[in-house]
This record gives structure tokens, sequence and C-alpha cells, in this order.
């Protein structure tokens, strides 16, 4: 089925030619390729952002490419879904798994394809039966009536990959496999890998580990900006080349950013502890726009959501100006001058169906009372002001937050904390979804914030931003802090944008 | 030139904003011209009082589902809650002989107290509204029938009949309450904290904790207050019968939903008004009087009511297609 074709025209099981997909206005995808061979590991690389998950999309057909065509097994490949391409020969395996826990196995194993009797009964016995000899053929520990929330993580995503097998896949995708898992799972999953691999099953390994990639990997591809760079055996390509090729541009001096006094401590954080992040400790100070980079998922948002108050924190002190502070819940941090602009405007920023006034006001109403009463005429005046110098353009703050562009609600939610009058203002991805114009204009308030006295955190997957913005960079590797980097060292060019991403990629 | 499409643009803006606020008051109006027309009687200022001194016992439930509702839950305790309240007056009043308005007042105090558990229920537990709710029902509505026994118990006192039938400056005291009860509701959820945190966690729960809103106080709040309220509608409800029965209010919670829903309430949690409830009130109560005046059989009411509520969803679907 998979022999290779010795006159070597069809060399590759899938090929990817000219692919380009945009966005709206954003183009994900300019002109890239692809080319896999069967029984090979190959990697994809780059930033987030950078198209890889773009690519992989439309590969197993939840995005349809404007340009370009792919060929699969030598033949024109186009199909309109998951499910299409399953039964086309190719699967992926999802970073977040996402079964239904209360099915069994076998009925996972199955879903979508069930054997019937007659058009609309389950034959379930049958269906047991052949998902026993395939788990056997696996040494899967579980029989097929186990129910899927009784495994664990790296359990279900076998059995994953066990599905994708047993429906003929000769292609699969992971994406992030082992983000979950811990050494000895992935040790696992690596045997089984190299066994598909020997069955002749093309594997495209998506990561940011690069360990695992030197480790499991045959050819890497990697991409940038949506564009394709660069493709090459593994054992052709060291690491500081492969950082460099995903990196690859300048840091270009758009940023608004001006230097302010930098004043004293405003917030310190000792041995910070909890789910997702270990032994954090920073300062940051009066006038200080503090940077964390690093790759999504490696702790950062997660770390400032638990000194927000909204996860908890398991070990580890905070002190603001000094004294020691502990934050149960958001309004006790807010009372005590910290607050926090979520990454998921979407989710914790904003009630879209209520009206700007509303949102803005909603963590400062203790301040606008009157009695009992919401001194409304005071709120209207103050929420005016704030949206005003934020440059908030609606109509009317009686408007519902679902009108405003993303650009706009993401001031709304910067407003409603600038009104709170914070010592210490966290941004988690403040940028994210907003137009260039928005964007800029939400640089310069940063720094106007700065100049006011204000210390600020933020985070951003960005580089180019974050090195734009940041007086001092921290740099976030797998939950602990992988070294920092200052804006001295930025601008005289001795920490480029490789030397950060090496550091997030945990290297020194 | 692009001022002025701005300009029009705006102005659509605000014609669809206050159609969509006040279109169920056009419903209202053009039902009571049409009933008006109808049957002459209808069109009185006696039979309007007659309305208004009904409706209040279907509108102090109406403002606490509302609370419930824009929440993003249900309260489906509030008849249950009825037929308690009224065993407590009775049992209180008639057989122990207290003193009217002692009665009352811990008649207040156990649906209160009620409103209170089913709030406790909902956001410590974070156990779904519908199931909680249907549940204390149950247990709130054998409680009436075990401290009553089962039998009505007749109230014959005149103070206490007085609630229902005196007068206050002229007016029945029951339209005296509703008037009070709707400029409180309307002050707490248009003008206090209270009632921004509960537009807030209806409308998005995670943005309100993110905003320091605390869930937990705010459900809590929104239970008690309609427990308590569901107490002020028993005490009118059992002023007009003069007779506590473990078997009232059942179905009640069918025209508070009904009114709220009319009046803009959304099921999906985060959008209400207290104008817009007080006009679902009136719809509601509007529907029974009016037929019942032209001579509607109350099988037929039912249906009515029914087609009433449907269209006026899908209207206020329609003007506020955009919201959508």
């Amino acid at each position: 089925m998979l022999e290779k074709n010795t006159d070597g025209k069809n060399e590759y099981i899938l090929q990817c030619e000219g692919i380009s997909k945009a966005f709206g206005g954003t183009q994900a995808l300019k002109d890239v390729q692809l080319h896999v061979k069967p029984g090979e590991v190959h990697a994809l690389m780059g930033e987030n952002g950078a198209g890889k998950s773009t690519l992989m999309k439309i590969v197993i057909g939840l995005h349809k490419q404007d340009k370009g065509t792919i060929t699969f097994e030598g033949k024109p490949y186009q199909v309109k879904g998951p499910v299409d391409a399953i039964n086309a020969g190719i699967a992926m395996i999802h970073q977040e798994l996402n079964p239904e826990p209360h099915l069994s196995i076998a009925d996972s194993i199955f879903l979508k394809r069930e054997d019937t009797v007659g058009k609309f009964f389950l034959n379930k016995k049958k269906q047991n039966e052949r998902a026993g000899e395939i788990l056997k053929q696996f040494n899967f520990p579980y029989g097929p009536k186990t129910l899927i929330k009784e495994l664990t993580l790296a359990q279900v995503q076998m059995v994953e990959i066990i599905k994708a097998v047993s429906s003929d896949a000769r292609m699969i995708i992971m994406d992030e496999p082992t983000s979950s898992l811990d050494s000895e799972e992935t040790d696992h999953l690596f045997r089984v890998i190299r066994e598909l691999k020997a069955k002749g099953v093309a594997i495209i390994y998506i990561s940011h580990r690069m360990d695992e990639i030197f480790q499991i990997c045959d050819t890497v591809s990697v991409f940038r900006d949506g564009m394709f760079i660069t493709s090459a055996p593994l054992a052709q390509i060291s690491r500081d080349e492969l950082i460099s090729k995903m990196v690859g541009r300048k840091v270009e001096n758009v940023f608004p950013k001006v230097d302010c006094k930098i004043g004293d401590v405003v917030f310190k954080a000792e041995n910070l502890c909890g789910k997702g992040f270990k032994d954090i400790s920073f300062e940051v100070h009066a006038g200080e726009i503090l940077g964390l980079s690093g790759l999504v998922g490696s702790g950062r948002s997660e770390t400032m959501r638990a000194i927000f108050g909204l996860d908890p924190i398991t070990s580890g002190k905070m002190y603001l100006e000094g004294k020691e502070i502990k934050n149960k819940n958001p309004r006790s941090a807010i009372n005590k001058g910290i607050c926090m602009v979520n990454e998921d405007r979407k989710n914790f920023g904003l009630c879209l169906l209520r009206s700007l006034r509303e949102n803005i006001s909603l963590p400062n109403l203790p301040k606008k009372q009157r009695g009992i009463l919401i001194n409304q005429r005071r709120e209207i005046k103050e929420c005016e002001e704030v949206a005003k110098q934020l440059t908030v353009k609606a109509a009317s703050i009686e408007h519902e937050a679902f009108s405003l562009s993303g650009g706009n609600q993401q001031k709304v939610v910067i407003a409603k904390w600038i009104m709170a009058n914070p010592k210490l203002l966290i941004l988690d991805e403040p940028t994210r979804g907003v137009d260039v114009g928005a964007k800029s204009e939400i640089h310069s308030l940063m720094c106007q914030f700065a100049a006011k006295g204000m210390a600020i955190i933020m985070i951003s997957s960005e580089l180019p931003e974050i090195m734009g913005m940041s007086d001092r960079i921290l740099i976030y590797h797998e939950g602990s802090i992988n070294g920092e980097v200052t804006r001295a060292e930025i601008l005289d060019s001795t920490a480029t944008e490789e030397v950060i991403l090496a550091k997030a990629f945990g290297g020194k | 030139m692009l001022g002025k499409i701005k300009a029009k643009s705006a102005h659509n803006d605000s014609l669809r904003m206050l159609m969509g606020k006040y279109g169920i008051g056009i419903v209202l109006l053009i039902m009571m011209v049409v009933i008006g027309i109808m049957e002459p009687a209808f069109a009185t200022s006696n039979n309007f009082i007659n309305v208004a001194t009904q409706v209040a016992i279907n509108g102090m439930i109406s403002y606490g589902m509302c609370l419930a509702i824009t929440t993003g839950g249900i309260d489906l305790a509030v008849g249950a809650q009825l037929a308690l309240t009224s065993c407590v007056l009775g049992v209180t009043i008639t057989n122990s002989g207290m003193n009217v308005w002692v009665s009352c007042f811990i008649a207040l105090l156990v649906a209160t107290l009620f409103g209170l558990l089913n709030g406790v229920l909902i956001a410590k537990f974070n156990m779904f509204p519908f199931v909680v709710t249907l549940s204390t029902q149950l247990i709130i509505r054998g409680l009436s029938q075990v401290i009553s026994g089962g039998k009505a118990i007749s109230l014959t006192s005149d103070v206490f009949k007085n609630i229902y039938s005196g007068k206050f400056l002229g007016m029945p005291i029951p339209i005296v309450i509703l008037i009070i009860i709707t400029i409180i509701m309307y002050l707490l959820l248009h003008w206090t904290k209270f009632g921004r945190y509960v537009f807030a966690v209806g409308g998005n729960v995670n943005a309100a904790i993110a905003s320091g809103v605390s869930e937990f106080w705010t459900k809590v709040g929104v239970y008690t207050v309609s427990g308590f309220l569901a107490g002020v509608a028993a005490i009118i409800f059992t002023a007009k019968t003069g007779s506590a029965q473990s078997n009232i209010g059942i179905g009640y919670e069918t025209d508070a939903v009904a009114a709220c829903v009319l009046g803009g309430t959304s099921f999906a949690g985060g959008i209400a008004t207290i104008p817009g409830v007080l006009m679902g009130i009136f719809i509601i109560g509007f529907i029974y009087n009016g037929m019942n005046l032209i001579g509607v059989s109350s099988y037929y009411q039912s249906i009515v009511k029914g087609c009433v509520i449907i269209g006026a969803v899908l209207l206020d679907m329609v003007m506020n297609k955009r919201n959508r």
C-alpha cells in the first residue's frame, strides 16, 4: 500500500503546493509548501501564529485554502471536514483532546463508523470484539467496554491514536501531543510513533519542545509569519540554526515606547507556585513596563491570574509596596490596586450585552455610591471622561459593548481598570485581535500610564511587541522563569529575538 | 456627507433601541384598544382599578422571577412559597391567635428563609436553579400541607382581610403595595450595585467575577428577594380569599415567567427592565380580564394567553434582530 515509488515521482505521501489563506484582512498563509514522505516523522515548527495550525486545519478540511493544491498519495485531495479527511486516510490528534467521557473505548474508536444491524441498531457485540482485537495489538491495558472517563489523559490520547490507525489512516497529525504527558508517558508515545513509522504511516508532529523534535523527528519544516521558510532533515540542522530560521526578522522600532522614570518597587513576588507555574520571583517598579515572554502555555497567564486572585496560589509570598498581601478573589486584588486585563476578552473582559457605562463602572461601583444608590450623574461623567481619555470610538457610552470593534472593546476593558486607578496593571495579550491603529493607540496609552507611575506587567506572545514596549523582559519556559533581558540589551542588540526565543525553548 | 449618513444611522439606531425597549408597550396599547372597542365596560376606571388589584399578586412573584431569570436561572418554588406563607398565616392568626402584624412578619420571614435556602443551594453548590427550585418546591408544598393538616384554615380577622379590601388615600392597598414594590425593585435593579451585579452575573459570569463581583452573594440575594416577594404576594392572596390553603399557587410560576418574557427579560440572562416586567404583568392581567368581559371561556383564555406570549416574543426577536 505504501511502497515508495521507485521512479521518484511519487516519493511524497502528502504534497501541499502554493497554499494561501487569508482571514478577513490578515494573510495567514502565503504560498506555502509542505512535502511529507511515507513513514517519516515530520516536524512543523514556528512561533505562535506562524501558520502551522492554519495549514493543518486546511489539510483536515476545517478551512479551505484560497489558493494552492494538495496531493495525497499521488491523487488530488480536497476534503470537506475532519470526517472526510479520516475517510481519505488523514487523522489529526488535537492538542486538547475532546472525546465524549461517557462513551466506552469501543464506542469511541468506532464513532461515526459504527457496526450496525440493519440501518439504525448498533451491533455492540461485534464492535466490542473488533475493538478488543485492535486494543490487543497495541497492548492497551484496558478492555473495549471501559469508559473513556476512567482513563488518564495519556491513555485517552492513545485511544485517539488507535482510532486513527484502525480507520486505516496513512498520515496522522499530532498537535503538541506531549504537552500534558509526563516523561514515562512520552516515552511510550514515542515507542508507538516508531511502530507506526515502521508500518509506513507518516506523522506530522507539531511541537515547541526542541528536545523532542530532535529525538523523534526525521525532517523539519519551518514556518514564519505565514510563510514557508525551509525544510531540512534534522540530522543536517542545529538547534541554533533552527531558532534563527524561526525568528528571521529585524526588530523594527515602530513602538511608541517612551522611557519613564523608574521608581520604587511596587509589586514583588517571592517563590510563587500554583497550577502551571512554579517558583516565580520577580519585582516590578513604578513607571516600569515588565514584559513576560514565552510560549503559549508556559505559565505566564496562569501566574498573573493567580496574582489577581482568579486562581489559587499554593505557596509563595506577594508584596505590594512592601506589605505582604494575599488575594483570595479578584475583589480583594482590585481593592488593593491590582487590576488585570484578561487575554480572553469575550469571556473574561466584557458583558457584551450591557452598555459601555455599565461595563466600565462594574468593578468601580463601591466607590460610586451615594448612600445605597449609585450616583448615576457622577458615574456617567466619569465614564465619559475615561472613555474620552482612552479614545474609545463609540457614539455614546450607553451603547452595548458588542456593537464596538475589537480594538474599541479592548479599550473599554482597559478603561474600567484605569478608572480603578491601579498601582499595578496586568495586561494579558492586550493587543490580540486588535487592528493596527488601535494597537498602537493601546501602546501609547501604556506609556502614558507608566509615566504616571503605574507599574505595568504585559504578557505578549508577539516578540516584536514585547521587545518594543518593555523596560525589562522575563522569559518563561515550562512554568518557570528562564532568564531576563533589559531594554538596554535589546537596544544595543545583545538581546535579539533569537536570544529570547532560545530561552523560551529552554536554552540558556 | 459622511457626517449626514452617520447621523442618520445613529437615528435609526436610537429608533431601534426605542422600539426594542418599548415595543411591548405598543402591544399593550393595541390590546387595550381592541378589547376596549369590543367591550366598552373594559375602558372604565373601575375596571382598571380592578385589574391593578388583581395583578398585584402576580406582580410580586414576577419581579422575583425577573431577578432569577436575569441571572440565568429560574425560581419554580414561588407557587409553593405562596401556599406555605398562606398556611403560616392561617396557623398563626387563626389557630394561635397571634397579632396579625407579628404573624405577617413571621410569614415573610419563613418565605425569605426558603428563598435564602434556594439561593445557597444554587450558588454554593453550583446546582441548576431549575432542578433546585423544582425540588424545594416539593419540600415547601409538603411542609405547608404538614402545618395546615391539609385542610383549609379560614381567616376571619378584619384587620387582616383589610390588607386586600382596604384603601389607602383612596387606592386599594394591593395597588399601593404594587406601586411601592415596583419603585423599590426599579431602584434595586437599575440604581444599585446589587442590580448591576445581577446584570453582570447573568450577562457574563466570568467577566463579572474577573471584575470583582461575588457570584455567590449576587445569586443568594436574588433568590432571597424572590422568596420575600412571594411572601408578600401570599399575604395579599390570603387576605383576598380569607382562607389559608396548602393547594394554592399551583401554576403561578407560569404567569410570572410569562410576564417576564413579555417584558423583555432574556432567558439567556443579563437583560431585563422593571418597567418592561410591569407591562408584562399588565398584559397578562388584561388578557384574563378582557376575555372574561368579552365572555371567552377559560379554556380558550389559556390558548389565547399562549398565543399572545409567543407573538410578543416573536415581535421582540424581530425588533431586536441585530442584537443576536
